[in-house]
């Protein structure tokens, strides 16, 4: 009876849809962990993005010291990261139709792409270090801003970084034969999760604090 | 060498379908930079500005992240759970309001 619902259901993949089932989401369990560390993770980033907002909307005047080449240096960024996610895409296309070494290849593109990022990124930083920015000190005053654009900033660098190295051991791996196609697609969907964070942090941090608007 | 050996016959979305949705999340990325040299309110600003971003962040979800071919399952539970997480973030929000009411007394 129970078999029968299941097939009826089109659920050939858990025995008993009401017994919990072997698999009820129909991914396997690396896949459903990463998708529950995205959803944490994206908790974390929208309480500080909205941290930031608050002490934003709480302090009488804000800096906005992006002038144009800061944000097309930014834009130059967002570009980089939409495209290193089409890349990975490729990666895990590739994966699925069991081409390894294409897989390390698209994932080498990848990686190129984030440290890009990561150096524009710096370049962005040092020139806010170098214009007296520190984490409660600033030439334009609310002292707050230098903590909250280094701390959210930062925190997504750090993402971008650790998904370099991420996708460098599962590029090798894939090449050696050690992973398989599922390992490569819970790698991409993290760094999908890294560009889509950044969606969020581009306009609010720097789209809204643009010098001429 | 097969990377699938365990499901040699996975289905494989055709690569045209990413490559659209990848040329709308730049051209969206286009249209909020042209928004920020435009000398908009700055509340009518942040409300066009993130309506772009969840629109951007609904696309990569729903193709990149392939969340839109998983089971409906998979994204039932985790989507409005997030959601609504993220919405109970904003309940202290509006204390920044008094914060700035005070400060400028």
């Amino acid at each position: 009876m129970a078999s029968h619902e299941a097939v009826t259901l089109g659920l050939h993949e858990t025995e008993s849809m009401w017994a919990g089932g072997r698999s009820p989401f129909a991914v396997g369990s690396k896949k459903l962990g990463m998708w529950l560390f995205i959803v944490s993770d994206a908790i974390t980033f929208s309480a500080l993005l909205i941290a930031y907002s608050f002490v934003r909307v709480a302090s009488p005047s804000w800096p906005r010291p992006f002038e144009s080449a800061s944000i097309a240096n930014a834009t130059v960024m967002t570009l980089i990261l939409l495209t290193s996610s089409i890349t990975v895409v490729m990666a895990v296309r590739q994966a699925k139709l069991g081409n390894r070494s294409a897989v390390a290849g698209w994932l080498a593109a990848t990686m190129l792409g984030g440290i890009l990022f990561d150096v524009l990124h710096l370049r962005e930083w040092v020139g806010l270090i170098e214009e007296g920015v520190r984490l409660f000190k600033n030439p334009w005053g609310t002292p707050q801003f230098g903590a909250a654009f280094f701390t959210l900033t930062g925190l997504h660098m750090t993402h971008v970084t650790v998904g370099v190295v991420y996708l460098g051991v599962i590029a090798i791996g894939t090449k050696r034969g050690k992973y398989t196609a599922e390992d490569v697609e819970v790698s991409g969907l993290y760094w999908h999760f890294v560009d889509l964070v950044w969606m969020f942090i581009f306009p609010l941090v720097y789209l809204m604090s643009a010098k001429f608007a | 060498m097969h990377a699938t050996v365990e499901h040699p016959a996975e289905h494989v979305e055709p690569k045209r379908i990413f490559l659209i949705v990848w040329g709308f999340l730049l051209a969206l990325t286009g249209v909020e930079v042209l928004l920020a040299y435009q000398s908009l309110e700055i509340k009518v600003m942040l409300v066009l500005l993130m309506t772009l971003s969840i629109v951007k962040a609904s696309l990569i979800i729903a193709y990149f992240m392939h969340l839109r071919y998983e089971r409906r399952s998979l994204a039932l539970v985790l989507m409005p759970a997030m959601v609504f997480v993220i919405a109970m973030l904003f309940v202290v929000f509006p204390d920044s309001l008094r914060l700035l009411w005070m400060s400028t007394q």
